[in-house]
């Protein structure tokens, strides 16, 4: 029985420094002043972030990616929450068609969307190929699956076709029953499937490399490019940048552990459902709504 | 009645952004490229020699092989490591077993352009793991080439690993203690259990996950980029090229690229639901 659990351990073990060892490596590249021929460092320096810090090219990326994150990930909320609590309360027979729009996007890399959104917005009506706007756009599809997952499952926590109903009865009007009984309590929800979008979209890079480009530099793009130059600068940003990306997902196990209702946390494909009709979350009450 | 009527109309209403923006960036992407897929190189003739033409491509075959190989390759090999090492993180206090998956949630979050730069400091010709094997001694690092099948194969395993670990770990919760010990009062060994119990248990979330996987790295972009640039002939890398280079723009012939590879991943994930279907309907 010892043995046994010795055999896991190494198992473990290895996987964890395995796992690891990049991260490490890089940080400690990032900190390292010379580093030729030894195991650790010769000696350490926080050089390479000061130079880091003091680039305004890095700077303007960040803005840029944030501005890209903003815009996109604040117009998804605007927009999906409506959509999704219209279609599940209201007009559930469409949930499979919302279900199947919200869970396409799993299954095109974005390889595959960059080449229609190339063909449709680089000449027509509207010519929006190389600006931000088009990434905009792509981005609201890459996170899609996030937002709707999150939302979907939160409104399900709390029923919130029931809760509706007895709000109306008690005669409120749609809106009210939004906004003060559903949405307060699903607002830790979306928080979640927001944050998760943010750690996606920063480290996005297909989109932005094939759409835009060097013509608005995102911090993936910036990083691509710096690439074949200083490697300890390159350490430096990837480590920033993954920090960031760290406390997002840091964040979003907090809020997910605190709630507990929908446990496994991960931006990456799950389980894509898409495709998948609704059997088995459709209650009475919307039965007897149709 | 009216009013229900009239407020329906709103709620439609307030559908529209929804509705525009997945026609503007889901579907009608998605169609212009298959339409696209039809057309001859000057964008008029309709025809279908576009997709007789990669098929009969010794360059495009060969990249669409390849990355089914890597791909083949690295989803094996992924499921197999998760495939034990979840197993091995299911054998502790369920305190280190949250520990051990936010390890791997943390880790899967690693990849792309910064994965591919941390692999280049590591192994690359100047890397830490190179120099330090040569100044060892070891020549286990001789014939080894980073920017190459092999390497780009070690980075493909290392950004599945994680996503294989917490698809898969959830399937042994299926694996109920009671089992085992039914198992061995009836005389069963430990490998009898697993032969006859254990893996057709999990056969369907490990064929699953496998589906995903494949998708995963066959659609994968900025990791083979970062690493090889085009100087490897990958599907996708091909498609990047052909749409969005400044030498050789094709874009009818990147879309046929396209919905063959979407075709390929759209497979995958339907293989994977009904996997999922199969272990709903076994378990309960």
């Amino acid at each position: 029985m010892k043995s046994s659990l010795t055999f896991h351990k190494v198992i473990v073990g290895l996987l964890v420094i395995y796992l690891l060892i990049p991260l490490v490596g890089t940080f400690l590249f990032s900190v390292a002043g010379k580093w030729d021929h030894t195991i650790l460092p010769e000696s350490y320096t926080m050089d390479w972030y000061i130079e880091l810090f003091q680039d305004e090219r890095f700077y303007d990326a960040f803005r840029r990616t944030l501005f890209l994150i903003v815009m996109s990930v604040g117009l998804s909320v605007v927009i999906m929450l409506p959509t999704i609590f219209i279609i599940t309360v209201y007009f559930s027979k469409w949930e499979g068609l919302l279900q199947a729009a919200a869970m396409l996007p799993y299954g095109i890399p974005p390889i595959v969307g960059a080449v229609g959104l190339i063909k449709v917005y680089s000449d027509g009506p509207i010519q929006i190929a190389g600006t931000p706007w088009i990434l905009i756009g792509a981005y609201f599809i890459t996170i899609l699956p996030f937002m709707y997952q999150g939302i979907r499952s939160s409104l399900r926590t709390i029923n919130a076709v029931q809760l509706v109903d007895a709000a109306e009865l008690l005669g409120a009007t749609k809106f009210q029953s939004f906004r003060t009984v559903v949405f307060p309590n699903i607002v830790s929800g979306i928080l979640v499937s927001t944050l998760l979008s943010v750690a996606l979209l920063f480290s996005e890079f297909a989109f932005a490399n094939l759409l835009v480009g060097g013509r608005f530099e995102t911090i993936q793009i910036y990083l691509a490019d710096k690439l074949n130059s200083s490697g300890h600068l390159t350490s430096a940003i990837v480590i920033t940048y993954y920090s960031m990306i760290l406390l997002l997902t840091g964040i979003v196990l907090k809020l997910t552990f605190r709630n507990e209702k929908n446990p496994v946390v991960s931006n990456k494909k799950r389980i894509p459902s898409f495709l998948k009709k609704q059997h088995c979350n459709k209650n009475t009450a919307i039965e007897g709504e149709k | 009645m009216r009013k229900i009527k009239k407020q329906k109309i709103y709620l439609l209403a307030l559908l529209l952004p929804f509705i525009m923006f997945v026609i503007g960036f889901e579907i009608g992407p998605l169609v212009a490229m298959i339409k696209d897929s039809f057309y001859a190189d000057d964008g008029i003739q309709v025809t279908i020699d576009q997709y007789i033409t990669i098929f009969k491509s010794k360059f495009y075959l060969q990249g669409i092989q390849n990355s089914i190989v890597i791909s083949l390759f690295s989803a094996v090999t992924s499921v197999f490591i998760a495939v034990i090492a979840a197993y091995s993180i299911t054998k502790f206090s369920q305190k280190i077993q949250n520990r051990l998956l936010m390890i791997a949630n943390m880790t899967s979050n690693f990849e792309g352009i910064p994965l591919s730069f941390s692999f280049i400091i590591l192994l690359g010709n100047n890397g830490l793991f190179t120099l330090l094997f040569s100044k060892i001694g070891g020549d286990v690092f001789a014939d080894f080439n980073l920017y190459s099948w092999t390497g780009l194969i070690l980075v493909y395993i290392y950004f599945q690993i994680p996503l294989a670990i917490m698809l898969i770990y959830p399937s042994y919760q299926g694996i109920k203690k009671q089992w085992k010990e039914a198992s061995s009062l009836l005389g069963g060994s430990t490998l009898s259990f697993w032969l006859h119990i254990g893996i057709p248990v999990l056969l369907p979330s490990i064929v699953g996950t496998f589906s995903i996987l494949f998708a995963n790295s066959m659609g994968a972009y900025a990791t083979a980029y970062a690493l090889v640039g085009s100087n490897y002939n990958l599907l996708s890398l091909q498609i990047a090229s052909l749409v969005a280079s400044d030498v050789a723009l094709k874009p009818q012939l990147g879309s046929a690229m396209g919905v063959l590879l979407a075709a390929t991943m759209i497979g995958a994930m339907w293989f994977n639901e009904r996997m999922m279907r199969r272990i709903r309907r076994d378990l309960r």
